[in-house]
């Protein structure tokens, strides 16, 4: 079976940028006329000179855009095997639920009572994340998984503060995402990093020997960084617990375990998540995500506000009672438009197809490891992977003097989209996969393992012939210029005054 | 498959988990349903709320109903773009990449400063990140103006727990703002909203003045529905602007997703949060874009990032970029016209009325404006919905009464006179 499909461009071949496009006079816009007196803008706030944006007709922008969606690869362009992206098939109906006028056309400050289905929408979703990762209370304001982390590292900053020492470290294995410490300095804390064992798990002696009274907690992500399980992982948070410390779960790989384990068990204290990873909200092309957060018992005073509470009768509000909270993450309550679709997603697979995700998505991986091992042995062979593997192209290197790099850019000549490269900083060569639950290009939970076919057989074949890498123009191997001389990229300002509506 | 793994079962592949970790039950949700079921489901709770037609919206504090022309998600909703990743892979990125440069530049042009980013989460984490960019070079202290929305000034108190700092209020809101008296060489940035949360025009500039004496950035937050008819930060003298970019393509959506926007001075150009998109050539000399000057972010610097920002608003930026380029310069202007005049008839009708007055009577203001009524804001507000109108959000802090009206280019005169009379009606009762 074949997957994915290449990156062509139907259509004559367009230049330039929306700009280039641009004729004096040209317009797409269009207003009702104005049926009140005009006014004046005094004097002194006046804009003088036009802003330097495109005239264009509305068939200028469709013709613009649907040609840079066709220099575009998504999920539905073909399999999408980044390691931890979970980039799994978006179902449509997500779509179609949330453009529904009662969500879509929703203003953030209108009363509670108006606004009752989204609330409920909310509410139910929050005990659904809470029942999966285990956790008491959660809060869906955080618009990604960096700011969930965040939110997290500041409450627990809020928890040692109120104890009479908000302390000074977190730490956090070598292995993990960049966002983990950079959080955790943004949190007001100094990253100390783990160092991990041969087999890429927690050293957990290290660990032991690094805990003390100064550390306020660790972020872990289980499955890690590598897609292996730390097996260790209750005497892990243990080890935290005993010194007062917390322990956060970085929930980018909660892919692997929906229905099998749960981090509340594990020991954590603190989880995200990532809709747009593990419950199927479309990337976007980089955003918009949401990264909520939940929390055990004790932490539920410190979760940000407004929160959704249920009144006696029923109704729900959004609550800013919460003397103890730290505040507010998020200009409203974040990215409510993704949290629609991320109901969609759990409500429509439930308790039954949650599971069958994570496991289908641990045997894609599998499968997919076993199948390219000859030529891209695991990083750590002793650890069997769940729903992703790094494996290396070090020897790959050493033999032809083929990199990871080249490898990914072969993978894209080929009509595919590449792996994650170079990416944990800790393997050499390093080729992070994560072929998810529909890898086979099914649906979700509805394809049986049975229909699963290896899309890494494919996909990964043909580099046996060490061909030299082509890159599929354009690329930016070689720049002419620094990238930064354009980053503005406006031509000079054409000082043409506003053309009044001309069609 | 499991054969090509050597496992006799899915089970197996778990047994890394230690045995008193898994989960020996099923999840405590309901079962899996039908697509059918599970549209049916959310249709019925999406009806259970009042919007569009149903409440006609003079709300706004941050998030606008203005109109979003149907060539923007029939574009934006093409399926390459918004299932794909961030465009680490530019051979497979072009059209995200080219579309976030084209939203960089047409920010760059309303605001008209040198630099802009492929945007925030929204306006509140833009000024945080604004903010964390003028305390980078080692000044603490943060100055913000009364008239800064509170909603702002907590997302930024939230945030300083953690960078160590709190913002300090110059002074109670109360009309347009006082600019700052109390300002040292630890001042690190001066944070203006403008037009204001009362939707008064603020004098950017006696703010300016200050701020540059003691060596501290100025920040504005700007409205970019305004920047047709008003004066851009950049001509303001603004070191760093920021935006709510909701008002361009994006739809209300109970408070997200939106995008903040992000626009600097080239000098600070490498203290910038999140992902900036470059302009260059491939190997044949053909332009290509990229993510350029990475250093700056947290998957190569780590605890020294910039920012802890990855996933960002990418979706709503390209919304906005279509949204941005339907209007042109022309229709920029347009929108703020309509807003402006329609504003201003609403006032007028408003303050007609026997026990309305203007809060703050002779400022001149954008598209929202304050009222004073002889009632709670709340209650007179929650009257209104019975009237099928949301006629604005009650004045944060105390509720003395102020109501906060805005009035975008989508309402009608016809609703605007309803409004009022409505409100009328209300008041006599
Ligand atoms: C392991 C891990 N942690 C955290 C993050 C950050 O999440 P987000 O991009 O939603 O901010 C990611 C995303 O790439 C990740 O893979």
């Amino acid at each position: 079976m074949i997957l994915g499909a290449p990156v062509r461009r139907q259509g004559p071949p367009g230049e330039g940028t929306v700009r280039d496009l641009a004729q004096p006079g040209r317009a797409a816009w269009s207003f009702p006329d104005l049926d009140v007196e005009p006014t004046e803008v005094p004097e002194a706030h006046r804009r003088r000179q036009a802003p330097g944006l495109p005239e264009v007709a509305e068939r200028d922008l469709v013709r613009h855009y649907t040609r840079l969606s066709q220099m575009n690869y998504g999920v539905d362009t073909g399999i999408y095997p980044l390691g931890s992206c979970s980039m799994k098939y978006n179902p449509k109906l997500a779509e179609v639920a949330a453009a529904a006028p009662g969500f879509a056309r929703l203003h953030p400050l209108q009363p509670d009572g108006t606004a009752q289905g989204a609330l409920e929408m909310l509410w139910r979703l929050e005990a659904a994340l809470c029942e999966i990762t285990g956790m008491t209370r959660a809060t869906l304001q955080p618009p990604a998984g960096a700011c969930g982390e965040l939110t997290g590292l500041l409450i627990m900053r809020a928890h040692h503060t109120e104890l009479g020492n908000p302390r000074s470290t977190v730490l956090i294995p070598d292995s993990a995402h960049g966002t983990n410490p950079a959080s955790a300095r943004l949190g007001g804390y100094r990253a100390v990093p783990v160092p991990s064992t041969p087999r890429g798990l927690v050293d957990v002696d290290a660990l032991a020997g690094l805990v003390n009274e100064d550390v306020a907690g660790l972020m872990l992500t289980n499955p890690n960084t590598l897609g292996l399980f730390e097996e260790d992982i209750a005497r892990i948070t243990t080890i935290v617990h005993d010194v007062g410390g917390l322990v956060y779960y970085d929930g980018a790989n909660l892919n692997a375990i929906m229905g099998r384990s749960r981090p509340g068990d594990m020991g954590f204290d603190i989880v995200h998540i990532n809709t747009h990873k593990t419950f199927a909200t479309p990337h976007g092309g980089g955003g918009p995500g949401a990264g909520p957060v939940g929390v055990v018992e004790h932490l539920v005073p410190y979760l940000p506000v407004p929160r959704v509470q249920r009144d006696p009768d029923g109704t729900l509000r959004m609550s800013e009672d919460a003397p103890r909270s730290i505040g507010r993450m998020h200009g409203f309550h974040g990215n409510f438009g993704v949290l629609v679709r991320a109901y969609a997603y759990v409500f429509f697979h439930g308790s039954d197809g949650l599971q069958e995700v994570s496991e289908l998505a641990v045997l894609n991986a599998n499968y997919l490891a076993s199948a390219i091992a000859e030529d891209f042995p695991l990083a750590y062979p002793d650890s069997r992977p769940m729903h992703e593997f790094v494996a290396t192209a070090a020897g790959l290197e050493r033999d032809a003097g083929v990199r990871a790099m080249d490898v990914a850019k072969r993978v894209i000549d080929l009509g595919y989209h590449p792996s994650t490269v170079y990416f944990p900083l800790v393997v050499e060569e390093a080729m992070m996969v994560e072929p998810t639950e529909t890898a086979s290009g099914s649906p979700g939970a509805q394809s049986g393992p049975g229909t699963t076919e290896g899309p890494g057989g494919s996909a990964a074949r043909p580099l046996r012939v060490h061909l030299p890498p082509r890159l599929t123009p354009p690329g930016a191997s070689v720049p002419a210029r620094s990238p930064a001389d354009r980053v503005r990229g406006g031509r000079p300002r054409s000082g043409r005054a506003a053309p009044r509506r001309n069609r | 498959m499991l054969a090509t793994v050597g496992v006799p079962s899915i089970d197996d592949l778990f047994s890394q988990i230690p045995e008193g970790l898994r989960l020996e039950r099923p999840l405590d949700l309901p079962r899996g349903v039908s697509e059918q079921e599970i549209l049916a489901d959310l249709a019925s709770l999406a009806r259970r709320d009042r919007a569009g037609e149903d409440l006609v919206c003079f709300a706004g504090r941050g998030a606008y109903d203005h109109f979003v022309p149907s060539v923007v998600w029939a574009l934006a909703g093409r399926s390459e773009l918004y299932t794909s990743y961030t465009p680490y892979q530019p051979e497979l990125s072009q059209g995200v990449l080219q579309a976030l440069f084209e939203f960089q530049s047409m920010v760059c042009e309303l605001t008209v400063l040198d630099v802009s980013n492929a945007s925030l989460y929204d306006g509140a984490t833009a000024l945080v990140e604004a903010v964390n960019m003028a305390r980078a070079g080692g000044r603490s202290r943060v100055l913000v103006a009364g008239g800064v929305d509170p909603r702002y000034v907590e997302t930024l108190r939230t945030y300083g727990r953690g960078s160590g700092y709190v913002p300090e209020v110059i002074q109670a809101p109360d009309g347009r703002s006082a600019p700052p008296t109390d300002i040292d060489p630890d001042v690190a940035a001066v944070v203006i909203q403008h037009p204001n949360v009362f939707g008064i025009l603020e004098d950017v500039t006696a703010f300016g003045a200050p701020a540059r004496a003691a060596g501290a950035m100025l920040i504005q937050v700007f409205d970019p529905t305004s920047l047709g008819i008003l004066a851009p930060p950049g001509d303001l003298g603004v070191d760093i602007a920021v935006a709510e970019g909701q008002p361009f393509g994006n739809h209300l959506n109970y408070g997200g997703p939106y995008l903040g926007m992000l626009a600097a001075k080239i000098e600070h150009v490498r203290k910038m949060p999140g992902r900036i998109v470059g302009e260059t050539v491939d190997v044949d000399g053909r332009p290509g874009y990229v993510l350029t000057l990475q250093a700056r972010e947290q998957h190569i610097r780590r605890e020294k990032a910039t920012s802890n920002i990855c996933t960002n608003q990418t979706l709503m930026a390209l919304a906005a970029t279509i949204h941005m380029a339907w209007l042109g310069p022309g229709g920029l202007a347009e929108l703020g016209r309509q807003c402006a005049a329609k504003a201003s008839y609403a006032f007028d009708a408003l303050t007609g009325l026997a026990s309305v007055e203007a809060a703050f009577a002779g400022e001149p203001f954008f598209k929202e404006f304050a009222v004073r009524l002889p009632r709670s804001a709340t209650e007179v507000r929650d009257a209104l919905v019975d009237r099928g109108f949301l006629a604005g959000v009650p004045a944060p802090w105390v509720d003395d009464g102020t109501l906060i009206v805005a009035v975008t280019e989508r309402r009608t005169r016809q609703e605007i006179d309803a409004l009022a009379i409505a409100m009328e009606e209300v008041l006599a009762s």
